[in-house]
């Protein structure tokens, strides 16, 4: 069964329309990650699913629930992590997820919640005294403490330094091998890419792609660019003309891009050494899945009035 | 199914709402300016009145001591500025910060979260109102008249019921968190200084006693005054008075039920796009990224 499934859904501040026309599943334990610039609707998505907003047209399911109906029975089984939210700021970390756990059937044990989340040494404390990040860990915990089976993340590490990530990734990786199911939104390439078994991109308010990062845009079969400097005294003429595909300079290098990247390295490097002679700065590379998200969402996006 | 097994081990709605309104009542004092302002700014007020105009006496009101007329109108003060100003206040900066969003996506129901913020605000004013009494009988040997002290409190509770229930449409409607503070104390003060709080109106023009008249002010401090003066006979329930109380809390209850909101009001980033949108509802998010 899908934990989500969105079909069509729309949604229109006013004259802007936020999301237009989305259709995307989530499975049971799995990792989706909805993937876009700024403005893109991923927010607008996500708070739909959480029963935060009204849909205009379209149909969505949360764990087999209406969101914008399921109310409390709904609210018991996700666990909400929004962008920016405030806190009880006076209380300290344990009385805040003993609170919190109480409204729950089947809360987890606050102490666990603290360990998973490394609150350890600050569970004593008041939470106004927390740093930016720890603050931001409360928040997961908080998500967690009622023990759901699927986990809303509101940009998660937005914000965050390179090592603050990299431990929150841990974090959510380890949830995964819970069994939670969790959508993420995010707009850092390497965030998707890591944590997530799937991803849609959306561009203002569509998806533009879907699929695992691998696969996105056509990544595993898409052209591979092989780039290298000419030999000394070499015009690029002098290229053999069995080359797949059609070289092109680009500053001091030329650029090929080929959908046989092994038949052009042969009969390019075939050619060097004949020559005897060096193809320096030689490099073939994939397009990454930023090279794909940036071509898909630079899409000239339609006016808003 | 879940949700048959979820609402089986559900927690109980008393125990929800016990919780909740302890959880307030440490936030409460944990908060050293809520304390502040609702349990000491008031006192002050009295001490300071009462000191300044120690000896005089109210003709208007049959001769009883000034005193005898403040030390009731300071109790509704303080229920006023622990209901009212407290909630209009916390309420909107609480929006403001996302809190209120929290909470929403937790399944506190609703009503438990409102029912204890007003439990805790009706509570600490009660608790203001005995600090209040105790102040004004061991400082300036205030008179309780011990038959008319059921009339006092039913009329405290009602009066921290009705303030607690205009701050919580106050709330709801204001713009902001920063702008909270001052329409608090716009809407009650230049009220209270028509309302019998401070000083009694009677020998004043009679545009102040009618436009008093209009606002739950002065009906809350006149039914609580009359049951401190000695003069007034039997048990001094003032049922007119308690009526126009009653009507506002009603008002008050269907505006916040009708307007509250549990999200900040947000412009879209980059400047204006959504301004010339006024049609939709009052509350409508960020609706970007």
């Amino acid at each position: 069964m899908a934990a989500i499934r969105v079909t069509g859904l729309r949604k229109a501040y006013g004259e802007l329309e936020a999301v237009r026309g989305i259709d995307f599943e989530v499975a049971e334990g799995e990792c989706f990650a909805l993937l876009g610039p700024n403005g893109a609707g991923k927010t607008t998505t996500v708070e739909i699913l959480e029963g935060y907003r009204d849909r205009d047209a379209g149909e969505v399911e949360v764990l087999g629930l209406d969101p914008a109906r399921g109310g409390r029975a709904l609210r018991e089984r996700v666990g909400i992590v929004l962008q920016s939210s405030g806190h009880f700021r006076e209380l300290s970390v344990r009385e805040v997820l003993e609170l919190f756990g109480g409204y729950y059937p089947r809360p987890r044990a606050t102490g666990e919640v603290i360990d998973l989340v490394g609150l350890g040494d600050k569970a004593g404390a008041r939470i106004k005294t927390l740093s930016g990040g720890q603050q931001r860990r409360l928040d997961l915990a908080l998500g967690l403490v009622g023990d759901p089976d699927l986990l809303f993340l509101d940009e998660p590490t937005t914000g965050f330094d390179p090592s603050a990530r990299r431990r929150s990734w841990e974090l959510i990786e380890s949830l995964r091998a819970l069994g939670k199911t969790i959508l993420l939104t995010t707009h850092y390439m390497d965030e998707a890419q890591n944590l997530a078994d799937r991803v849609a991109i959306l561009a203002a308010g569509r998806v533009v792609a879907a699929g695992t990062p691998d696969s996105l845009g056509g990544r595993d079969e898409g052209e591979t660019l092989i780039a290298f400097r000419l030999p000394a005294g070499a015009a690029l003429d002098d290229l053999p003309p069995g080359l797949p595909g059609r070289p092109e300079p680009r500053e001091d290098r030329v650029e090929l891009r080929t959908t046989e990247p092994t038949r052009a390295l042969r009969v390019l490097t075939g050619w060097a050494l004949a020559r005897g002679e060096e193809l320096d700065a030689l490099t073939v590379t994939r397009p990454s899945l930023e090279d794909v998200y940036l071509r898909l969402t630079n899409a000239p996006e339609p006016a808003h009035a | 199914m879940p949700d048959a097994a979820s609402a089986a081990a559900r927690p109980s709605d008393l125990g929800l709402l016990w919780r909740q309104l302890r959880a307030q009542n440490k936030l409460f004092l944990r908060n050293p300016f809520s304390a502040f302002f609702s349990l000491a700014f008031p006192v002050m007020f009295l001490l300071l009145f009462g000191s300044l105009n120690g000896g005089g006496r109210i003709e208007e009101l049959g001769n009883i001591r000034y005193i005898q007329f403040l030390a009731p109108g300071m109790l509704a003060f303080a229920v006023i500025s622990t209901c009212y100003t407290g909630l209009v206040t916390g309420v909107a900066i609480n929006r403001d910060e996302g809190l209120l969003k929290r909470v929403r996506g937790t399944p506190l129901p609703p009503w438990a979260y409102i029912s204890a913020r007003i439990g805790s605000a009706v509570w600490f004013s009660m608790v203001s109102a005995v600090v209040m009494v105790v102040a004004a009988v061991l400082l300036f040997r205030v008179e309780v008249i011990g038959r008319m002290l059921p009339a006092a409190v039913v009329t405290l509770l009602l009066g921290a019921a009705c303030f607690c229930a205009l701050g919580m449409a106050v709330a709801a409607v204001i713009p902001n968190g920063e702008a909270a503070p001052v329409i608090a104390n716009f809407t009650f003060f230049p009220i209270a200084f028509v309302s019998d709080l401070f000083f009694p109106t009677a020998g004043a023009p009679a545009w102040v006693g009618t436009v008093g008249s209009i606002f739950p002010v002065k009906h809350f401090s006149v039914a609580l005054g009359n049951t401190f003066n000695p003069l007034v006979q039997g048990s001094g329930f003032q049922w007119g008075h308690l009526a126009v109380m009653a009507l506002w809390t009603v008002i008050g209850v269907v505006a916040a039920v009708r307007f509250f909101r549990w999200e900040p009001k947000v412009d879209a980033p980059g400047g204006g796009r959504r301004r010339t949108r006024r049609a939709g509802r009052a509350a409508e998010p960020d609706p970007t990224g």
